[in-house]
């Protein structure tokens, strides 16, 4: 089994950071906004190098949402910036009119998505964004696995003309898809192969896929692990291939079972292939405070549910 | 120097158009939209400077409005249309199946005029603010022009958007609110009072201008007051008195004709107090 290795600990939201001043370097039509996050979003090298390009906002995610749609009028390609959970829930019905229905070509960029942004508990944990976010059409939904990929992801949505949800996170975490890997967009990635489960997975929970792979390989089950980067559009090929060869399916992510990964796994499934599948996922439930580990401990998103649920799903076969 | 005649002139077959529209769907808005025609007309027809026939999403080098309240689209759609943006004939087809005038405005029918979605109210002046933003980025001294309803002014972005603009100096924008007191529930007065309007828009930093929206005289001259007063390190409001249902005697004074269409009997009752001048369509 190909053997993955992670160069170091980083935060996938410093991907973010430093994609975004790249892009300042790069193309001069991208202009970003904050709503009093800087530094929470890792934006302070863009605010620097190009202050006339920033627009702070301050506590005002609505008003920030209109002012990225309408700098679309004009050209720009802004980059918006907040905690995922007043990146979506909070101002969904100015999205949902003023960015997807309308079309506009804003990048909704939103850290300390999921359960890992810690101590600060439930009001901040959002677990519904994903769901949220895909289902508003015109909405492309990603969600990078690490610090490279989350970089790479942030300069290829400015390339994208379009509406675009960027999920990040708030911890170190292991940094181990190539650094000069290109991403493209709905374009899934293979990171093992293998024959008896088809493991895919999105954002923090990749790496915790590796893991379960390198764990059930010691135990004579070779488990595919598949990058799902990009939730929508979903890249069917890859899954129902993947599927195809391994017969049964686990998905994994840092999000409720509601609306997430593998609610859109189960759709395609059941249309086109149906097989057992089991999800990795938090059930219908908030979040609360403690450390990072410990939470995806507690909540069930550690590499050991991972391995529970393929064995279940090999059982189901 | 303005034509008021003729603004007149086709701020009555703005009105017609507006019934006409409104009557064949069976659905609609005719108050606000019979309301704030003469501020359409002197928009139009004098006040915005840009080219229907090139019109494009980015809006450089043209004054670009936005309709906050996108409930009034009847009017906005029969301006465009008189304007050439699109056809007068495509008015008949106002919220009917496949039409590109969709119930409330919207890009996603390509329909020349528009460059943002609105009918979910409170977010148009954030769009402003963006689009002005662009156009100083840009070097672009062209105009952002908005309209609100007063009962739109209930939505919190809106206060969010009005103390940014005026901290941020976004001094090339010009939002008009058509004050008209009335809102679906009742008066705003008794649904929830907007208290003094003026001194709030005074103490967010805006200058304000005031005028009666339903005088084109006083129109025209509002918008010219208000251009003038552009470029100035704040954002301007025009505080716009209107009657809701103007021009429809049995539609005005009152927030019953908000939201809903004539029976035919109501139809041409008010088709003989609006005269056709420049052709129906």
């Amino acid at each position: 089994m190909k053997k993955i290795v992670s160069t170091g600990n980083k935060d996938t939201r410093s991907g973010f950071g430093a994609g975004l001043h790249e892009l300042g370097k790069k193309n001069p039509n991208v202009v970003a906004l904050c709503a009093d996050l800087i530094g929470s979003l890792k934006m302070d090298d863009f605010v620097k190098d190009f202050p006339e390009r920033f627009f702070q906002t301050g506590i005002a995610e609505a008003n920030m949402i209109g002012i990225a749609a309408g700098l679309t009028i004009g050209g720009k390609i802004p980059f918006t910036g907040t905690f995922a959970s007043f990146a979506t829930g909070r101002v969904y019905d100015q999205i949902r009119q003023s960015i997807a229905y309308s079309k506009k070509n804003v990048k909704i960029c939103a850290s300390h998505a999921g359960i890992t942004l810690g101590e600060d508990g439930a009001t901040h944990q959002i677990m519904e964004d994903i769901g949220l976010m895909k289902m508003l059409p015109n909405m492309v939904v990603i969600n990078p696995a690490d610090y490279n990929q989350t970089k790479a992801a942030t300069l290829a949505i400015a390339d994208y003309e379009g509406p675009v949800y960027l999920r990040f996170g708030r911890p170190v975490v292991p940094n181990f898809t190539p650094a000069d890997e290109p991403f493209i967009i709905g374009k899934a990635i293979t990171m093992i192969e293998g024959s008896d489960v088809s493991i895919f997975a999105t954002g923090h929970l990749l790496w915790k896929a590796i893991e379960a792979a390198e764990i059930l390989e010691e135990q004579g089950i070779h488990a595919e692990v598949i990058n799902i980067h990009t939730i929508k559009p979903l890249d069917d090929d890859a899954i129902l291939k993947s599927v195809t060869k391994t017969g049964c399916v686990v998905s994994a992510e840092e999000h409720l079972m509601n609306g997430g990964l593998g609610d859109s796994i189960a759709q395609l499934l059941a249309r086109k292939l149906p097989r057992p599948l089991e999800m990795v996922a938090v059930n219908d439930s908030f979040g609360e405070s403690g450390k990072p580990e410990e939470l995806l401990k507690k909540f069930g998103l550690e590499a050991s549910n991972i391995v529970d649920a393929v064995k279940k799903a090999i059982a189901r076969k | 120097m303005a034509d008021i005649q003729n603004l007149k002139t086709i701020a009555s077959q703005i009105r017609r158009d507006v019934i006409r529209m409104i009557h064949k769907p069976a659905s609609g808005h005719p108050g606000g939209s019979l309301g704030c025609a003469d501020f359409f007309t002197a928009l139009y027809f004098d006040t915005l400077r840009l080219d229907p026939n090139k019109f494009n999403m980015n809006g450089i080098g043209e004054d670009v409005f936005f309709l906050s309240n996108g409930h009034l689209s009847a009017v906005w759609y029969s301006a465009l249309a008189r304007k050439g943006f699109f056809e007068i004939s495509e008015l008949s087809t106002f919220r009917i199946l496949n039409t590109r005038l969709q119930g409330h405005p919207t890009t996603a029918e390509h329909l020349p005029g528009i460059r943002i979605a609105s009918g979910s109210l409170g977010q148009g002046l954030s769009v402003a603010c963006g689009t002005a933003l662009a156009k100083k980025l840009n070097g672009d001294n062209h105009l952002v022009f908005t309209l609100h309803g007063d009962g739109e002014l209930q939505e919190g972005q809106i206060w969010e958007a009005v103390m940014y603009a005026a901290a941020k100096k976004v001094d090339n924008i010009i939002a008009t609110v058509d004050y008209n007191g009335q809102q679906i529930d009742g008066p705003v007065d008794q649904v929830l009072s907007l208290g003094n309007l003026k001194a709030k828009w005074l103490a967010f930093g805006w200058d304000v201008v005031e005028m009666n929206g339903n005088v084109m005289e006083e129109v025209v001259k509002g918008f010219a007051e208000a251009k003038s007063r552009t470029g100035k390190g704040k954002p301007i409001v025009i505080l716009m008195k209107t009657e809701m249902g103007m021009g429809v005697d049995f539609m005005m004074g009152t927030h019953k004709w908000h939201g809903k269409a004539p029976n035919n009997d109501e139809f041409a009752r008010a088709m003989d107090q609006l005269p056709a001048t420049i052709g129906d369509f």
